[in-house]
């Protein structure tokens, strides 16, 4: 799987291409914490607009992140899942505690609102 | 009779890519539609990956897949590995139930086979290993 990082303001957008799986879902996050660190980012938007396949490895994955980002003040956000994707992450109740938006610019305008206020 | 695919794999996370395409191979057959092509995939992907990380710790050893048409739009797909088997079967079925100790497993991964077949069985005994039998019915466009 490639992942495309992109920093807009104090957010790292990962966007991920291709199939996430079991096999594929170590490297995945490994690429992920080190951007994070590398970035010193505060917010992270996983944007699954180019996901064709994605079993559930990818709920580990993202709740791993949302702990490891949990400890400090950060925000987190879905983006650009396709139905049978967000089906998975609705399974493990993924949505009760990460936001979800159709595009990373809505994401990214929601934390700056909420840095504002 | 006579459609029926047999198929034995290292059962090793590389191959998971492999199963389950070799499993949208075989169901594309009865012409699903794409969604249950994907829900099909997304079944054969965690009993595989299952196999592999639990039944055999990483380590590898075979993987047996079999497919067959239990009638003209309702497949079966069986997958069976040789390792340590499952001591609690209903305990390893619970949603969000994990032996991972680390963050990074979900424990979903019967869930997500239970909510995207029809139905499924599991027979497991401790060190001889474990078979997952699912089924589903197909909504095809000829069956209608």
């Amino acid at each position: 799987m490639e992942i495309i990082f992109n920093v807009m303001g104090n957010t790292l957008i990962a966007e991920l291409l291709g199939e996430l799986d079991h096999h594929a879902a170590d490297s995945v996050r490994q690429r992920i914490d080190s951007a994070l660190d590398n970035y010193r980012a505060q917010n992270l938007v996983f944007d699954f607009n180019k996901v064709t396949f994605m079993d559930s490895s990818g709920i580990g994955m993202i709740l791993g992140r949302y702990r490891k980002m949990g400890e400090k003040d950060n925000n987190m956000a879905i983006v650009g899942c396709s139905k049978p994707i967000r089906n998975i992450l609705n399974m493990a109740g993924v949505f009760s505690i990460i936001d979800y938006y159709n595009t990373a610019e809505e994401a990214v305008e929601v934390f700056d609102r909420k840095e504002v206020s | 009779m006579g459609k029926e695919l047999k198929v034995q794999l290292e059962g090793i996370l590389e191959n998971q890519g492999l199963a389950r395409a070799i499993a949208a191979a075989y169901v594309s057959q009865a012409d699903p539609t794409v969604e249950e092509l994907t829900e099909v995939k997304t079944a054969v992907s965690e009993a595989f990956s299952n196999a592999a990380i639990h039944g055999y710790g990483m380590k590898g050893g075979t993987v047996n897949m079999e497919f067959a048409f239990t009638s003209k739009d309702t497949v079966m797909i069986k997958i069976m590995d040789k390792g340590v088997g499952i001591e609690n079967i209903a305990m390893a079925m619970e949603p969000l139930y994990t032996t991972d100790t680390g963050q990074n497993r979900s424990g979903m991964g019967f869930t997500v086979m239970e909510s995207f077949m029809d139905r499924i069985k599991v027979d497991s005994k401790p060190g001889e290993g474990t078979a997952v039998t699912m089924i589903k019915k197909l909504d095809t466009y000829y069956g209608i």
